[in-house]
Formats: C-alpha cells, sequence, structure tokens
C-alpha cells in the first residue's frame, strides 16, 4: 500500500553541517530499503521554535516528502526516535488531502468551464447599458 | 477572554466599534449588562458586518500546518485557536483549520500558550 506521507522533523542548531548531510542521506537509506521512496526534501533552514524544546529555542528544520507504505514510516519515526540530535518530529499523511484538492480543483475547473457559455451573455447585458450610456 | 475580543474587534476591520461608541448617549443605561457583553449591547443599534469565511472567501482549499503566517490569523495572542463565532470560518474550514494548528504546535511552529 503506497501511501504519501511528510516527514518534517527539527535537529539541533549546533550541529555541524557534515554531520546534518550523513543524518540525512542514512535516513534516506533507511527509507529505500523499507520499500519507499524520498520524493522531496526540503532544507528549511534555521528557525526559531514557538517554545523551548530540550533547552533550545532554535533549530534546523528538515521536510521529507515520502511514498511507502506505513512500516516504513515506523521504522522511519523509530530511527528518529534514537537519533540524539534529533528534537522533534511529525508524520503527517497527505495522500487523502491532495486527492481531496484534485477533486475539488477538477470541480471548479469544470464549473469553470460549462458557465464559460452563459457567463458572456450575462456579461453581455451589463455591457450593453455601458456601451449606449 | 480580552485576548479573543480583541482579535474579534481586529477582524471585523472596526466595523461594530464606531457603532457602539455612537450609542454612547444610551450607554450607561446598559451598563449593567456586563463587560462580556460587549459587543452585544446595543446590538440592534448599529449595522453588524456579516462575517464571511475567509477560506471560502479567498478559495484556499489546503489549510496547511506549515502555513504559520495564516495560521497565526486565527490563533489568539494567548495561543488559543479563536472561535468561529468571533471569525466567521464556516465549519468544515473550522475543523481542517484546528487540525493544522494543532499539528503546527506539536512541530514548534505556534505555542501552545502565549509565551514560555
Amino acid at each position: 500500500m503506497q501511501r504519501t506521507y511528510e516527514v518534517m522533523f527539527i535537529v539541533r542548531p549546533d550541529m555541524p553541517e557534515e554531520e546534518q548531510e550523513r543524518l540525512i542521506t542514512t535516513l534516506e537509506s533507511n527509507v529505500t530499503n523499507s520499500g519507499g521512496t524520498v520524493k522531496n526534501l526540503e532544507r528549511m533552514g534555521k528557525r526559531r521554535m514557538a517554545y523551548v524544546v530540550r533547552k533550545f529555542q532554535d533549530g534546523l528544520y528538515i521536510l521529507m516528502t515520502l511514498e511507502g507504505p506505513g512500516a516504513m514510516v515506523h521504522e522511519l519515526e523509530r530511527r528518529l526516535r534514537v537519533t540524539e540530535p534529533v528534537i522533534k518530529f511529525i508524520t503527517v499523511r497527505v495522500d487523502e488531502e491532495q486527492k481531496r484538492l484534485a477533486k475539488i480543483k477538477a470541480i471548479r475547473e469544470a464549473r469553470a468551464k460549462r458557465p464559460a457559455a452563459p457567463a458572456p451573455e450575462a456579461g453581455a447585458p451589463a455591457e450593453a447599458p455601458a456601451a449606449t450610456a | 477572554m480580552a485576548d479573543e475580543t480583541q482579535q474579534r474587534q481586529s477582524s471585523s476591520g472596526g466595523g461594530p466599534n464606531p457603532g457602539g461608541r455612537g450609542g454612547d448617549g444610551r450607554g450607561p443605561r446598559r451598563e449593567g449588562a456586563g463587560p462580556g457583553g460587549g459587543g452585544r449591547e446595543g446590538g440592534r443599534k448599529y449595522f453588524r458586518r456579516k462575517k464571511v469565511c475567509k477560506f471560502c472567501v479567498e478559495k484556499i482549499d489546503a489549510v496547511d500546518y506549515k502555513d504559520t503566517p495564516l495560521l497565526r490569523q486565527f490563533v489568539a495572542e494567548s495561543g488559543k485557536i479563536v472561535p468561529r463565532r468571533l471569525t466567521g470560518v464556516c465549519t468544515p474550514h473550522q475543523r481542517r483549520l484546528t487540525t493544522a494548528i494543532k499539528q503546527a504546535r506539536n512541530i514548534a511552529l505556534l505555542p501552545f500558550s502565549g509565551r514560555h
């Protein structure tokens, strides 16, 4: 069962660049090993957190978009939990939401296309008085 | 409570406020209504603008937990989620909004409470 997830995690701000890279590559390999793919990886940079977490005021935010089975998420979360520099993480399933959005978009487009014919008619009388006036 | 009322005034563009002040002549008589009923008293004396759902009007379909500037508009200074009756958000969107705010709180994008 392939699903799309977004995993956002925060690593401690004093982590060296190369160690971050190492962490990210290990997580990526972890994902691919458990039958998933990394769709997108976004480093959101250092941000101020809304509250203090493990005595840190700032954090490096990293967002991963993944596709794969639930077991993959399970394994990844376990890995995140035991990785010491990771101070917070959240997993959100997004495929249902994307499906809903696609549906809304399709409906909206269909609606935009269909009244395309009546719309000019409605517009025409409005324009006509303006033209005469 | 104070925060919520504040939010309300700013979100409604100060519309009801001048009206409320306008009713000052009769104001003292109604003082017994208490401070909580600030918006309610003199309800028929001024025109209250109909609140509309921001998400419906601006056609924002996705309420994402990463969109902090948007979510912040629906969180009071104290960190509380502002109720629907104050912001005018429709039920389906408020439901999504609530989930998004809670997710954002979890990943420290929004505070659980005002200041730590």
